[in-house]
């Protein structure tokens, strides 16, 4: 990926970047209460993401997508791999965390279990600027400024309590809450899956405005590959805590070049039938992250694994346009699959 | 299901440990020199100082902690302040007692508590239900020592039915079988099984209201299958809580018998107890609850792994 | 929560009538809804009022004998309740006892909620290691059965209601400090605390915003119900005469030496065993009903 850092010179600087990721989850078990295996939730997950673009994350359920929002915002702490924000690498225990906090901040899925049920809304908001040494008055101003941002009336909702909120007001007040740190990312973890369509748009067009307004960066989580193609300038997919594509939206939905990707899109339902790709749908659920399969961790509902793919694991090679990336042997010029480009002799 | 139950057996091991270093606190805690609390401060000097060898009270207390554990492991808890025997060999006597009193209130409990819970999660909402309810809420508020006086005061000042003191004519040692001897048992088996009682109509009223409430079991009221299917199944599932809170009841009232025993002089480790404290006879306290708490912990092992042998789902920590 | 998500936008920014109710507010509804509860908090009051303002209830000197006057009936001229073994007022003596039983009894419950509360939030909030050290050394003391334990440790410690609180507040850190384990375990995992610690919010901060308002309540809840098992224990602990020594006026030390009794004046030997009843009972009741009205999901 570091030749693509190479050619930026005219591009936006990175703001994040995070380099060879890890967090394997132990899991105990037996009479003596041992390690018996890890949960190799995320594997070397490595991106980065330059100022003013959203990046969409995508992936089936327990692929990792959420496990790396929690390690970016250091909720958990990886076993190895780096974060830079706006190039300082951030680690635990040094100062740097607590800046990093509120230069970067997360909207989570479930509006509701997300907000404190004991605090009003503006307590709610204000909180974080308190934190961070705003004086109290100014936090609760801060609070309505950014209620009114968010599309909420500051005099009717200030004083009210998460469960007089619908879903879509609620998922307002945490935008808001997130965004009175001033933070130059917002990652949105499953930000509007849980809301009704006709709501979902409704806070999905608020998001893009308010990017423009505060000149964002977004790191836009969801498994919903309309939304994100809706929403993101690039677009990542993972794959049993391993980032198997990555590459330009509109590259990446019409030009894919890993299998399991063209399924996810072949899964999606499309509107235009010209459209629809070719690929079979994926079978059955992804393989026990417990114990992923050797080689390619796709091969057990590959169609066109070989045994390569069982052997060897593939790793992200640049594909066909600028920036797109794949992580499969079809891909990988003399890797040995029937499908990958030959090489040319020297 | 067999590690968990290994794992459950081997915890067993640092939990007694605790318990030990609890009970071997109690003498040390104890105000004064803790030789005091061995013989008695009237002691002959030459038997102070044997004893301070025995004991090895001039060296630091890990050590002796080893030493007394070392003795204890071996049945030795050391001997009376007050008459020099063996501690063990009182809790040979006192120990079936108690479990005699302990296991008749606990089965009295449990009879009356699952029936009176029976009715009222049967008749949910209904009078039947409050004074049942009512009954149970009683069974665990009143002080069950105040209790025994009043039934003594009923059964035996009053109406001169029942005998108020002892375990019988011979004590502890001719306890025989019969209607004399067990005439003795009514009163303290029954003063005992308010608790049990009171905690179990309020477990299987719990359990009845939930199966009832079930969908399947109202399906089964529309066909008007219920009550052989209903009962049978109300009972299955009640089973494995309530005999989980019968066995650690079961254990609370060795400890909870103390008062009772006091009450009606009953010779069962609660009179050795309050006996021990009286005289503050240190070494009788000490053997007394360690025994006592050595039993709480089995019957906690005991209870949980025939639980999970029952029902895997319901593991307690 | 669906039927005003339809039409999100409209009623965003339209006014809401519904006007704002915090949790305190809608508990304190429920409770004026149930009488059950409202008349037994109100025997509570009356019985910790009556205790505090003794020396004005009481009609006559809690200490003061009479040889002429021993066991008198209920109902004696100037002794409403008859007098004791050593003809001193029963009245008096009842509301003067009130004094050290509720004392004997609440005492170790708040002292318990204060230490087992923190205990129990610390080992919830860090997890791990610390978790670990705390919960299974709780565990050791709970392997005793409760009252053995209150008088293993007092009998060691020798009579006196100092000795009495302090074995009585360490049979009930135990049980506090896992239900406040636990409750701020599962408090610990929600979105919300995560999201506090997202804004860089330290470790106290969470706990003193986040955490306590949400747990303080099942602790406070049990705690309530712990004060029923701790009256009757102090009082027991004083009827084996571990707790308060003679001629202290005491209820379980009057049920104790009024024994003797049984058989001259059972109803007064009874009495001081009915206020320790009526007392257990309506706390009992009472924590029972503010357990339901505070187990809302608002």
């Amino acid at each position: 990926m570091t030749d693509t850092t190479a050619t930026s010179t005219e591009r936006p600087p990175v703001l994040l970047q995070v380099d060879d990721l890890k967090k394997h989850f132990p899991i105990f078990g037996g009479a003596l209460n041992r390690q018996v295996g890890a949960v190799q939730a995320v594997d070397g997950v490595s991106f980065e993401v330059r100022r003013g673009e959203t990046l969409g994350i995508v992936g089936e359920s327990g692929c990792g997508k959420s496990t790396t929002a929690k390690l970016l915002m250091h909720l958990i702490e990886p076993d190895a791999g780096a974060i830079s924000v706006g190039g300082e690498e951030v680690r635990r225990g040094r100062r740097g965390l607590r800046e990093m906090r509120r230069r970067m901040q997360m909207v989570f899925q479930d509006s509701y279990a997300s907000l404190n049920p004991r605090l009003t809304i503006e307590d709610t908001i204000a909180f974080g600027p308190k934190v961070h040494g705003v004086p109290v008055k100014v936090a609760k101003q801060r609070a309505r400024d950014f209620l009114a941002k968010v599309g909420l009336d500051p005099n009717s909702f200030i004083r009210r309590y998460p469960h007089e909120l619908s879903g879509g007001q609620r998922q307002r007040v945490n935008i808001a809450r997130a965004l009175a740190l001033e933070p130059d990312i917002v990652i949105l973890d499953e930000a509007v899956s849980a809301l009704d369509k006709s709501v979902e748009a409704q806070v999905l067009n608020l998001l893009m405005d308010l990017k423009r307004d505060f000149d964002l960066t977004y790191l836009f989580i969801s498994h919903d590959l309309n939304v994100v193609h809706y929403v993101s300038d690039r677009v990542l997919v993972m794959y049993l805590g391993k980032v198997v594509e990555v590459g330009p939206v509109e590259m990446l939905y019409t030009a894919s070049q890993h299998p399991y990707t063209r399924a996810l899109l072949s899964a999606m339902p499309a509107m235009d039938p010209d459209k629809r790709a070719t690929e079979p749908p994926l079978a059955g659920d992804p393989p026990n992250p417990i114990n992923p399969p050797p080689g390619c961790r796709f091969h057990t509902r590959c169609v066109h694994a070989e045994e390569v793919c069982k052997l060897k694991e593939p790793f992200l090679t640049r594909v066909a346009g600028e920036g797109h990336f794949s992580a499969c042997h079809m891909a990988i010029e003399g890797s040995g699959h029937s499908q990958a480009p030959q090489r040319v002799a020297a | 299901m067999l590690a968990y139950i290994i794992r459950r057996i081997l915890y067993v091991i640092p939990i007694s440990l605790g318990v030990t270093i609890i009970a071997f606190a109690l003498v040390h805690i104890a105000p004064g020199d803790p030789l005091n609390a061995v013989v008695g401060a009237d002691a002959p000097a030459e038997v102070v100082e044997k004893l301070k060898r025995d004991y090895g009270f001039d060296q630091p207390l890990p050590f002796q902690y080893a030493r007394w554990l070392g003795r204890a492991l071996t049945g030795d808890l050391g001997n009376s302040v007050v008459n020099n025997q063996p501690v063990a060999a009182s809790l040979a006597i006192a120990v079936p007692n108690t479990l005699m009193l302990a296991i008749t209130a606990t089965l009295i409990g449990f009879v009356l508590g699952a029936c009176l819970g029976g009715l009222a999660g049967y008749f949910q909402g209904t009078w039947i239900d409050k004074i049942a309810t009512g009954f149970g809420v009683t069974g665990v508020s009143v002080p069950h020592y105040w209790l025994g006086i009043v039934l003594v005061i009923i059964f035996a000042v009053e109406f001169n039915v029942l005998p108020a003191m002892g375990m019988g004519p011979g004590g502890s040692a001719g306890w025989e079988w019969n209607w004399t001897h067990l005439r003795h048992l009514v009163l303290p088996a029954i003063t005992l099984s308010v608790i049990p009682c009171g905690i179990i109509t309020r477990t299987v009223r719990a359990t009845v209201a939930e199966i009832l409430s079930q969908e399947f079991v109202q399906a089964l009221h529309a066909k008007g299958l219920l009550h052989g299917r209903v009962m049978l199944h109300i009972i299955k599932n009640a089973a494995p809580t309530v005999l989980a809170v019968m066995g650690l009841q079961l254990g609370y009232l060795l400890g909870g018998s103390i008062l009772v025993e006091t009450v009606f002089n009953w010779p069962g480790t609660g009179y050795l107890l309050n006996d021990a404290i009286f005289r503050r006879d240190i070494p009788t306290l000490q053997g007394t609850i360690l025994v006592l708490a050595m039993f709480f912990v089995v019957l906690n092992l005991a209870v949980d792994i025939l639980q999970t042998a029952v029902d895997p789902r319901m593991r307690r920590s | 929560m669906t039927d005003t998500t339809i039409n999100d936008a409209s009623v965003d920014t339209a006014q809401v009538v519904v006007s704002s109710r915090g949790y305190w507010a809608t508990v304190a509804r429920r409770v004026r809804r149930d009488p059950v509860t409202l008349f037994f908090g109100a025997v509570v009051l009356l019985i910790i009022l009556s205790a505090v303002f003794a020396p004005l209830l009481a009609p006559a000197d809690p200490y003061k004998a009479s040889m002429i006057l021993r066991l008198k009936p209920l109902g004696t001229e100037g002794h409403l309740l008859g007098t004791d073994e050593t003809g001193r007022d029963m009245l008096s003596r009842l509301l003067y006892g009130g004094r050290l039983s509720l004392f004997m009894g609440i005492m170790p419950v708040l002292y318990a909620l204060v230490i087992g509360g923190a205990l129990g939030i610390i080992a919830g909030f860090v997890g791990g290691a610390t978790n670990m050290a705390i919960m299974r050394t709780m565990d050791v003391f709970y392997a005793f059965p409760s009252v053995l334990l209150a008088i293993a440790i007092s009998g060691a410690l020798g009579a006196g209601i100092g000795n009495a609180v302090l074995s009585l507040t360490l049979v009930f850190i135990p049980p506090l400090a896992r239900v406040a384990e636990s409750v701020t375990t599962q408090v610990r995992k929600l979105d919300y605390v995560e999201a506090a610690r997202a804004s860089g919010a330290g470790s106290l901060t969470i706990i003193r915003v986040h955490v306590l308002a949400n747990v303080l309540g099942s602790i406070f809840i049990y705690a309530t119900s712990l004060i029923s098992v701790s009256i009757i224990l102090a009082s027991g602990l004083s009827f084996l005469g571990l707790g308060v020594k003679p001629p202290e006026p005491e209820w379980g030390l009057m049920l104790n030496t009024l024994r003797q009794a049984i058989y001259v004046n059972p109803t007064i030997a009874a009495l001081p065993g009915v206020a320790i009843f009526i007392t257990s009972l309506s706390f009992n009741l009472l924590s029972d009903g503010l357990r339901s009205a505070m187990d809302v999901r608002i």
